[in-house]
């Protein structure tokens, strides 16, 4: 049958993959929005597996709240996405250099 | 090799190909295409660990609301593709290698033993008529009854936010409030104004140099 260090691998995987996408497309913030949610993908993974490795539906609880806080990142980061394009005209990363950082 | 066996490693490798796909996909209407196709696979994967309840929560809420909500503002936001790009490959080397090094050192923990066959075994699965929602349900309203209301606060807030960030008052409308227009009464309208005729002062005009003509 399939161990759960399988399980456990993919969602590393995804981990890193996602991680490289931030990497990559630092001048795209609707790309790194994106990168989040498989972020969060991975550890939901992990959580899955446990709980069913352990034989405890608390992980799924979890998984339950995690995607609920997900939802409501990708909500608000949209959101903002939105009013910084009406003020810029731009997405890109760059642009955003209005506190002088 | 089983069916579940086989499903597993099917819909992991459609996972990590759509994941692999959304990080390096230029355009991003298809890097949200693909995003979706990610969480349908992910979805196909919980099954496997007979989390039904959850699977279908993520096709729903993700793959039907989430994506939905990205679609429609990439398509939205006029965005310069050629400008996305740029320094991708510059760090494509340094990034591929971090993360496959991470890779390297997760799976080399992950093996050491404490997560293995031996350790962890497969549990047998559920009996015939065992119902996930039903066991889910049981917990998040007894156990984790406030982390739920705190849940439901946070999407009031994420509601609030979302409406408040792009909402936005344009000075320059000519927009009419119809409740105000059908609570107006007569006061607000119109003013009856009691002023005696006034007198005419003939020597005033002339020495302003008017002619009186009437």
């Amino acid at each position: 049958m399939i161990p759960l260090t399988h399980y456990l691998i993919l969602g590393a995987i995804l981990l890193a993959i996602s991680m490289v996408g931030i990497f990559l497309n630092r001048k795209n913030v609707i790309i790194i929005l994106m990168s989040i949610e498989l972020l969060l993908l991975a550890v939901n993974m992990n959580f899955v597996a446990f709980s069913y490795y352990l034989q405890d539906p608390a992980g799924e609880v979890f998984v339950f709240f995690i995607l609920t806080v997900a939802a409501a990142e990708s909500a608000i980061g949209l959101a903002i996405l939105i009013v910084l394009f009406r003020t810029r005209r731009s997405v890109h990363v760059e642009d955003l250099d209005m506190l002088k950082g | 090799m089983t069916f579940t066996q086989l499903a597993f490693y099917f819909f992991a490798a459609v996972l990590v190909f759509a994941a692999g796909m959304v990080v390096t996909i230029r355009n991003p209407v298809k890097a949200a295409l693909f995003l979706v196709l990610a969480f349908f696979s992910a979805a196909c994967v919980w099954i496997t660990l007979e989390a039904e309840f959850l699977a279908i929560v993520l096709v729903l809420v993700y793959v039907g609301a989430v994506m939905v909500l990205f679609l429609f503002v990439v398509m939205m936001l006029d965005i310069n593709l050629d400008r996305l790009k740029e320094g991708f490959s510059r760090y494509l080397p340094i990034g591929g290698l971090i993360a496959v090094f991470m890779v390297v050192e997760i799976a080399f923990v992950l093996n050491s033993g404490g997560f293995g066959e031996g350790a962890l075994p497969r549990p047998a699965g559920h009996v015939e008529g065992f119902s996930d929602t039903r066991e889910l349900g049981l917990l998040i309203y007894t156990d984790y009854v406030y982390p739920f209301e705190l849940a439901a606060v946070i999407l009031l807030v994420a509601i609030i936010a979302a409406i408040a960030l792009t909402l936005r008052k344009r000075p320059g409308t000519k927009y009419l409030n119809p409740a105000e227009q059908v609570t107006v009464t007569k006061a607000d309208r119109l003013r009856v104004v009691n002023m005696p005729a006034e007198k005419r002062v003939r020597g005033k005009t002339e020495e302003n140099g008017e002619d009186d003509k009437e």
